[in-house]
């Protein structure tokens, strides 16, 4: 059997305010390559937090992580900037494009933190725009694209370097019913070709699209049937 | 992270809000202008004072021989020994004593009985180099030579003013003066003195009719030395004059170039500098200022660059170098400005600008440490930042 996409044993993360938030209560989670996972559950339920531990941008107060099998609690801080570069790609409810930059640029950003040559990096940015479809929209500025086009070109800019997993938090909390439409349209497509998706939303619409459902309250994970 | 992408990374930050980044560097354009044009100037005016009058202050040597009982200190044929030394240009010894200098000298021309020919006036033997040495000009008839001091010719050249005392305008009669009761050939007059300018009132005979008058040893030496060569000459002269005894001597040598230049300007200078400083703080504190309120401002960017990957010192260095090229460009802008301000102020004074190249580029240098140092904190509360709270 493959290794796991992602392998939650037991996580917890307490916030130390006052009073004390138990944000995940001992959270156990197997993601397998090509699955396609919703999160989710009321506001205030924990789920950005577990998209932030997932996404290695906190850490678990305990529990284990293992992500492609490299268990990364242990890991310095270094080491797991790298990982988070290397194989996790996110989408944000607010698209985080640089409003100065055109979108090829915006893609072009994935890689300058990492390993790849810079030879080929416009060609591997206008062939994830052509992926997600906005081949004809390279050279815009950000504020000239519809909503729906902004997630499309956070979503290329995600794809580069091939990421092993897509971390998307909300994705389609900006954007109205159409555009919803065709970024869930692209996920399909983009699961179809293998890649591993967690969505979280607290929208009937989006979670109904996924393979896999879990509910999050207060902390505690649920999977759904 | 290759660095051509920092740089490029650098530069589209900057250039995202390129009206605030032009006014960031004002604070640097002013101070590192305010320095340029302050040692550029200084230096140009330096410059200009040696190149004018203080050429002959920076290359006179005069070397005072004090009396003594038995041999003389300094023979008059030593001065052939300081000439042949490197860097002399000229030089003359003179015998001047205190019974010469108040004689009596009247001339022979009895044509106007109205006038008092009759004037006291000093006398002093010299060796033919004078007129050289003195920095003046034979302006009638010449100075007597080696053959006039070898036969004791009686011969004498009067400075322009005795000259003038004493009714003496013409050369071409041979005119003759007295001193004491004894007849002299005028054969030149010596004027347009820029050293020793008393010589033009006094009586110069060789040092083999000097004697007459008790001017029996040299007393002082006169020497005019190339540009930059006084300090040599001032070592070697009193050796080459009498060696073995050129402690005894007297050498009386320009001031260093240093304290030769002007002490006012010096102060104006400083009040200058002291501004350009204080200017280049508060360009300082301006881009620091600004490159915080930046980061804050993209906090979010922030965020999203270490969700791609980008560790602290990525995002710390993206944030210095931004400040470092604000710093740079108000360097060179503030270069550039200065050096067209020396030129125009060069042009006003009629002075030939010195460029000095090294402050062409020190300076936008200094605006560069000037940025990388505003950008320190800055760079430093970005990079701490925690992703999670930069994504918010
Ligand atoms: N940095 C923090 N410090 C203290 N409490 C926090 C912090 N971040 C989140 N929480 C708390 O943890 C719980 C889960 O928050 P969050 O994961 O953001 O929920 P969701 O994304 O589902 O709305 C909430 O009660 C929230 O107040
Ligand atoms: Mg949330």
């Amino acid at each position: 059997m493959p290794e796991p996409v992602i392998e939650l044993d037991r996580v917890r993360k307490d916030f130390p305010s006052r009073p004390p938030v138990r944000a995940l209560a001992d959270v156990s989670l197997r993601v397998d390559r090509g699955d396609y996972l919703a999160v989710v559950g009321p506001s205030g339920s924990g789920k950005s937090t577990l998209l932030n531990v997932l996404g290695l941008l906190d850490r678990p107060t305990s529990g284990s992580y293992r992500l492609d099998g490299t268990e990364t609690t242990e890991l310095a801080d270094g080491a797991r900037t790298r990982l988070r570069g290397g194989r996790i790609g996110f989408v944000f409810q607010s698209f985080h494009l640089l409003a100065h930059r055109s979108v090829v640029e915006n893609v072009m950003l994935a890689e300058i933190y990492g390993e790849q040559a810079r030879k080929g990096r416009r060609e591997r940015a206008l062939a994830a725009l052509e992926r997600v479809g906005l081949g004809h929209r390279v050279g815009f500025l950000p504020d000239r694209l519809s909503g729906g086009e902004r997630q499309r070109a956070a979503i290329a800019r995600a794809l580069m370097g091939e990421p092993s997993l897509l971390l998307c938090d909300e994705p389609t909390g900006n954007l109205d019913s159409r555009n919803t439409e065709a970024v869930l349209d692209l996920f399909d497509e983009l699961r179809g070709h293998g890649l591993t998706i967690l969505v979280i939303t607290h929208e009937q619409e989006v979670s109904e699209r996924a393979a896999r459902r879990v509910r999050i309250t207060d902390g505690v994970l649920v999977e759904e049937a | 992270m290759d660095v051509r992408d920092l740089v490029g990374e650098a530069f589209a930050g900057m250039l995202a809000r390129p009206v605030r980044s032009a006014l960031t560097t004002l604070g640097t354009v002013l101070g590192i202008t305010t320095l340029v044009i302050t040692l550029g100037v200084a230096a140009t005016a330096g410059n200009q004072i040696v190149g004018r009058f203080d050429e002959l202050v920076a290359t006179a040597i005069t070397v005072e021989v004090p009396e003594s009982e038995n041999t003389p200190l300094v023979a008059w044929d030593a001065i052939d020994r300081l000439t042949r030394l490197r860097g002399v240009v000229s030089a003359a010894a003179v015998a001047e004593s205190k019974d010469s200098v108040n004689l009596s000298v009247r001339s022979n021309d009895l044509v106007d009985p109205t006038r008092v020919t009759a004037q006291t006036l000093t006398v002093l033997a010299a060796t033919p180099g004078l007129p050289e040495a003195a920095r003046g000009r034979i302006t009638r008839g010449r100075f007597f030579d080696v053959g006039h001091i070898e036969r004791a010719d009686r011969v004498a050249v009067l400075g322009d003013q005795a000259a003038k005392m004493l009714g003496v305008t013409r050369l071409d009669r041979a005119p003759a003066i007295f001193i004491g009761r004894h007849a002299y050939t005028v054969i030149g007059i010596l004027g347009d003195l820029r050293r020793e300018r008393d010589l033009s009132s006094a009586v110069i005979v060789p040092p083999s009719v000097g004697r007459r008058f008790g001017l029996r040893d040299v007393t002082r030496v006169l020497v005019n030395t190339s540009l930059g060569a006084a300090d040599l000459v001032a070592g070697q002269a009193p050796t080459a004059l009498s060696p073995g005894n050129g402690d005894a001597l007297q050498v009386i040598a320009p001031p260093s170039p240093t304290r030769a230049r002007d002490q006012a300007q010096d102060d104006v200078d400083a009040l200058f500098l002291i501004l350009g400083l204080v200017s280049l703080v508060v360009g300082a504190v301006g881009i620091a200022n600004v490159t915080l309120v930046t980061v804050m401002e993209r906090v979010a960017e922030i965020g999203l660059r270490r969700s791609l990957g980008a560790a602290r010192r990525h995002i710390a260095a993206q944030f210095l170098l931004e400040s470092t090229l604000t710093g740079l460009a108000g360097g060179v802008i503030g270069a550039s400005v200065g050096v067209v301000g020396i030129v125009a102020i060069s042009a006003a004074k009629q002075w030939t600008p010195l460029l000095d190249v090294r402050l062409a580029v020190a300076a936008p240098v200094a605006g560069a440490v000037v940025g990388l140092l505003a950008g320190l904190y800055p760079a430093l509360r970005a990079a701490r930042m925690e992703p999670v709270d930069a994504l918010r």
